[in-house]
């Protein structure tokens, strides 16, 4: 077990990852975990998969890193010479319709699911989900990642039409911690981006302040660290 | 028997001039179809040289190839298949550092070479000079690591040369990540850049596949996990300058003595706003032990039979003639 986890130090960096995107009455609220694994190790438990394209643009990135970086990377330069050429800032589907081209287009070399989020004065709060090979979807609430196959029964139950901005942002955080305790792939700290008119407000819940769920146990300092402060002498079996 | 089969391959190798666009594998791997908004054209972009490949595949072969060949790799795999142990890469086992302190950043690495289980360099540098104000730890293929941050190094110089300013840690990262990723993880190096530059220091990590994290420490190499225990439990925000080459060391010193593909000596590199240290091998903490005291003295040297000095004989006895010799 030892052998396997080193020797995939240098497997390829992926996401294991839950992401989320859901819209509420005013914008739309982007959640994502933040565990990043090369094989068995986690090689960053503090990633920022939330990231920004425009000013009102946001995406959630899942899947492959290299290949979501270089993307994101892409729609960002191409949106950003939009945003010029067009004169006002560029609308969602626009935003993922790029994602969407370039997803398509080599669906052969990528390996990357990707949920673009964001606000625009026309259509308001937008969610659109891209999965792996280039399809796009607009949806009301969208879920992505190894650990959303977790959360579709629990947004089929509590997903509802018209929520205000706290009561999306707490499903966001309660879903994307349910994924966690679940999903091997999924850990650390839950970033949500909320994107309004108003603009862009992100939030970051470390593990203490997530709920407990079924059989999980609160955490505490280290039992070698209490007995060492108070007792100095080694412990004896 | 293999030997002609190696022939046989060799003479089945494909003529890429043929093949369409022979470049694709060199170019970035997103052909792209950029849609101009207000006309619906179709404009072919990202590589500036996409027109020059394009060309070339279709022209005959005389012009060699820039970049890597992949013509080889076919045959390579099918060697292997049928047994054939590939030659063991020069790899730095490894187990590289680094971390931000208060006022900067400070790199880490250990110094052992290994080329499969033999140690090829005790002492090797695997922290390598980007610009005046950014290094580079290398992890991975030695040869990799060595050429990917000598290339962006003298990129590096020539946009400073173009721009009149100090370059900044993120230009790096994006020629690096660039570079990486336009060879799918083929090249084989894990890196973990660090500098300070106007905005401020930064310290990021990238991997062979080309995706990038940044962070306030990190360990790459196959030492990583003995280096990460260390700092996950002594790191803080706000070390000084002496704590942090000290947990620097520390966690060094845990990848060279647990794990086997580390060793040797700790190299460190500290870098401030507007200066730099490079303390190759800080320290030593694996000397040669048992070095006899006397030293060593070879008492039975050559025997000196003869001295006799014979100057050598003229061969040919030049006679000058009368008049001038050059004339005809």
């Amino acid at each position: 077990m030892d052998r396997d986890a080193t020797a995939d130090v240098n497997a390829p960096h992926s996401m294991g990852t839950t992401i989320i995107g859901v819209t509420y009455n005013g914008g739309v609220i982007l959640g994502a975990d933040s565990r990043t694994s090369t094989g068995l190790y986690v090689a960053n438990r503090a990633s920022d998969k939330i990231t920004q394209l425009t000013d009102n643009v946001y995406i959630c990135r899942s899947g492959s890193a290299a290949d979501s970086q270089i993307v994101s990377d892409y729609v960002r330069y191409f949106l950003h010479q939009h945003t010029i050429q067009l004169g006002q800032p560029a609308t969602v589907k626009v935003a993922a319709n790029l994602v969407r081209l370039l997803s398509y287009n080599n669906k052969n070399m990528l390996q990357t699911g990707i949920i673009v989020g964001g606000w625009d004065k026309y259509e308001g709060g937008k969610i659109y989900g891209i999965p792996l090979g280039g399809t796009i979807l607009e949806q009301p609430f969208a879920i992505g990642g190894s650990g959303s196959s977790y959360l579709y029964g629990f947004f089929d139950q509590a997903w509802k039409e018209g929520m205000t901005k706290d009561e999306a942002e707490q499903l966001v955080v309660k879903a994307v911690s349910l994924a966690i305790a679940r999903d091997g792939a999924s850990g650390g700290v839950v970033r949500t981006v909320t994107i309004n008119s108003e603009g862009v407000t992100r939030n970051f819940y470390p593990g203490d302040t997530l709920p407990l769920w079924h059989d999980e146990v609160e955490a505490h300092d280290s039992l070698l660290d209490i007995l060492n402060a108070s007792n100095p002498e080694p412990m004896s079996t | 028997m293999q030997m002609t089969t190696i022939i046989q391959m060799s003479k089945q190798t494909v003529n890429t001039s043929k093949l369409e666009n022979p470049h694709s594998v060199l170019q970035p791997k997103i052909s792209l179809l950029f849609y101009h908004f207000s006309d619906l054209k179709f404009l072919p972009i990202v590589s500036p040289l996409h027109k020059l490949y394009l060309k070339m595949s279709n022209e005959a072969m005389d012009v060699p190839k820039t970049g890597f060949s992949f013509d080889l790799c076919r045959r390579n795999e099918m060697l292997t298949k049928k047994g054939l142990k590939s030659p063991g890469y020069l790899k730095t086992g490894t187990t590289i550092v680094g971390l931000i302190f208060e006022n900067g950043v400070i790199l880490g690495a250990d110094t052992r070479a290994t080329e499969g289980p033999i140690v090829a360099d005790k002492n090797c540098e695997k922290i390598h000079y980007m610009a005046p104000n950014i290094y580079c730890c290398g992890a991975g293929t030695a040869a990799d690591t060595e050429a990917v941050t000598d290339n962006i190094s003298s990129q590096l110089k020539l946009h400073r040369y173009h721009t009149g300013r100090e370059s900044r840690v993120v230009t790096a990262l994006t020629l690096l990540k660039s570079h990486l990723f336009r060879y799918q993880g083929h090249v084989s190096a894990a890196l973990v850049l660090g500098g300070v530059d106007v905005t401020g220091p930064h310290l990021h990590t990238i991997y062979p596949h080309g995706s990038t994290d940044t962070l306030p420490f990190a360990t790459m190499g196959s030492g990583s996990l003995a280096a990460m225990a260390i700092f996950e439990s002594e790191y803080r925000e706000g070390l000084t300058r002496d704590e942090g080459v000290n947990l620097v060391t520390k966690a060094i010193c845990s990848g060279i003595f647990n794990d086997l593909g580390s060793g040797s000596n700790v190299d460190v590199c500290v870098i401030e706003k507007g200066k730099k240290e490079y303390l190759r091998n800080h320290l030593t903490p694996n000397p040669r032990t048992y070095i006899s005291s006397k030293g060593y003295t070879f008492s039975k040297k050559t025997e000196v039979l003869l001295t006799k000095i014979t100057p050598l004989k003229e061969l040919v006895d030049v006679v000058p003639v009368g008049g001038d010799a050059m004339e005809e």
